[in-house]
């Protein structure tokens, strides 16, 4: 059989519009790891426009690694594993509130091996969605306390040096904190997927 | 062709398409609210590593028995035109993307959301939430029965009318085929006034979000029916499959 080298054309994307919250909304999206699970950690955030005004309209996806740095996928070539963490899905998704705040209950991932030899740092890849965005913009959320494995992260090196801290999270009592900034003084750094 | 690829960890992964000219811009000024929404700095290349060529493999348990036909949600059907909304997920090069997630909600055939925000004067439907879910089969294919959403009014510029639609939200296999689109209906006036269908630049690219009305699915007596594919990017390469083949062209 030949395969024709003719590829389909791909369907645009479109803004997800103000009601996305009817179509999209999980009672159990903030859970990448059940509630209880030892060990799981509280990631918040608050996501602004141009203005600095709060999106109250908004969606955010999490996806990321188990804490072994492992996928239960069959195109990660080191095999698929099942995580050892019961109830580990590795996607979190919440609407933004009233405040322009969003929640995820999950686990910090493990460091992750790149095709080029490198490593990359715990990271949680982060997709925002809201009405004014035609397409998602993605962004990475990294560790503060892993200084180490951050200056050793290829991703985060190929950033602006003075951009960088947009992608790293403050630590909080009982987890992190990141700020995402759509646009303006401070924007944080998207990335084209 | 097959190459052996090295590289200096001796992973191999997939490298999905990068698409060009297909996506609108995210700053689209004719769509007002992108003004303060869209990032102003150019966006930085993410390699496609393994977080980027995995993703969550949501499926069937997600779903109820009901999820797919929008019209039986309730204990009465909701009012408005019967259809069948129906397709195939496909990658772009022709491969079917099966067991994948899509969600979709939409306006009631009087155009009006069962959202709070949603206060114009159009009648909301106690019959209709709007809210579909299923999964494909391993065709790649999915199928909604719901009712024909109405075009609606909203504040981008005076007199602004969304023509109808339905919006879609899909996984795909891996994080970078995730997609959210806007599903539109054949012959509808509104699609040259409409402000989001027009930020898809490329018109080639823009009627792949206009459905096509498909007499052979519909069903006699009971329902009209539109097909919609939905093609998401393609990989160079699954590491898995292809032992040597030579087809040479
Ligand atoms: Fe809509």
């Amino acid at each position: 059989m030949t395969t024709t080298s003719e590829r389909l054309g791909l369907t645009p994307s479109q803004t997800v519009g103000p009601y996305l919250s009817i179509g999209l909304t999980w009672e159990d999206g903030p859970y990448v790891v059940p509630e209880d699970t030892p060990g799981s950690i509280l990631v918040t955030g608050r996501v602004y426009d141009g203005q600095g005004q709060l999106v109250t309209d908004g969606l955010v996806e999490t996806w990321q690694a188990d804490p072994d740095g492992r996928f239960a996928h069959a195109d990660d070539p080191r095999g698929a594993v099942e995580s050892q963490l019961p109830g580990f899905r590795g996607f979190g998704r919440c609407n933004t509130d009233a405040d322009g705040s969003f929640r995820i209950v999950t686990v910090k991932p493990g460091p992750l091996p790149t095709p080029d030899g490198d490593t990359e740092a715990p990271h949680l890849n982060v997709s925002v969605f809201a009405r004014g965005l035609l397409d998602r913009v993605v962004t990475r959320l990294y560790f503060p306390d892993e200084a180490e494995a951050n200056a050793a992260d290829p991703v985060l090196n190929a950033v602006d040096p003075d951009r960088r801290a947009t992608l790293i999270a403050e630590a909080t009592p009982d987890g992190y904190h990141l700020e995402i900034r759509l646009q303006g003084e401070n924007e944080t750094v998207f990335f084209d997927v | 062709m097959t190459e052996s690829v090295r590289t200096p960890s001796g992973l191999l992964l997939p490298r999905y398409e990068r698409p060009l000219g297909v996506h609108p811009e995210l700053l689209s000024p004719e769509y007002r609210s992108t003004v303060l929404r869209a990032p102003s700095k150019p966006l930085v290349l993410l390699p496609h590593n393994l977080t980027e060529i995995t993703g969550p493999l949501l499926g069937s348990d997600r779903i109820s028995e009901t999820d797919n036909d929008l019209t039986r949600q309730h204990d009465g059907e909701p009012v408005g035109q019967r259809i069948i909304v129906h397709g195939r997920v496909l990658d772009s090069d022709g491969r079917p993307v099966p067991d994948t997630l899509l969600e979709i909600w939409q306006a009631n055939a009087s155009g009006r959301y069962k959202h709070v925000v949603d206060d114009w004067p159009g009648p909301l439907d106690p019959n209709f939430t709007g809210v579909g879910r299923t999964v494909t089969d391993s065709l790649g294919r999915y199928r909604f029965t719901t009712v024909r959403p109405g075009a609606y009014p909203w504040k981008n510029h005076h007199n602004a009318w969304r023509p109808a639609h339905i919006h879609f939200s899909l996984f795909g296999r891996a994080f970078t085929q995730r997609l959210v689109t806007q599903m539109y209906f054949p012959d509808d006036p509104l699609h040259q006034y409409d402000p989001m269908l027009i930020t898809v630049r490329d018109e080639k690219a823009r009627n792949r979000l206009i459905s096509r009305f498909d007499m052979e699915t519909t069903e006699p007596e009971w329902a009209l029916a539109y097909e919609f594919d939905i093609v998401l990017r393609g990989s160079d390469a699954t590491p898995m499959e292809d032992p040597h083949d030579d087809d040479d062209e």
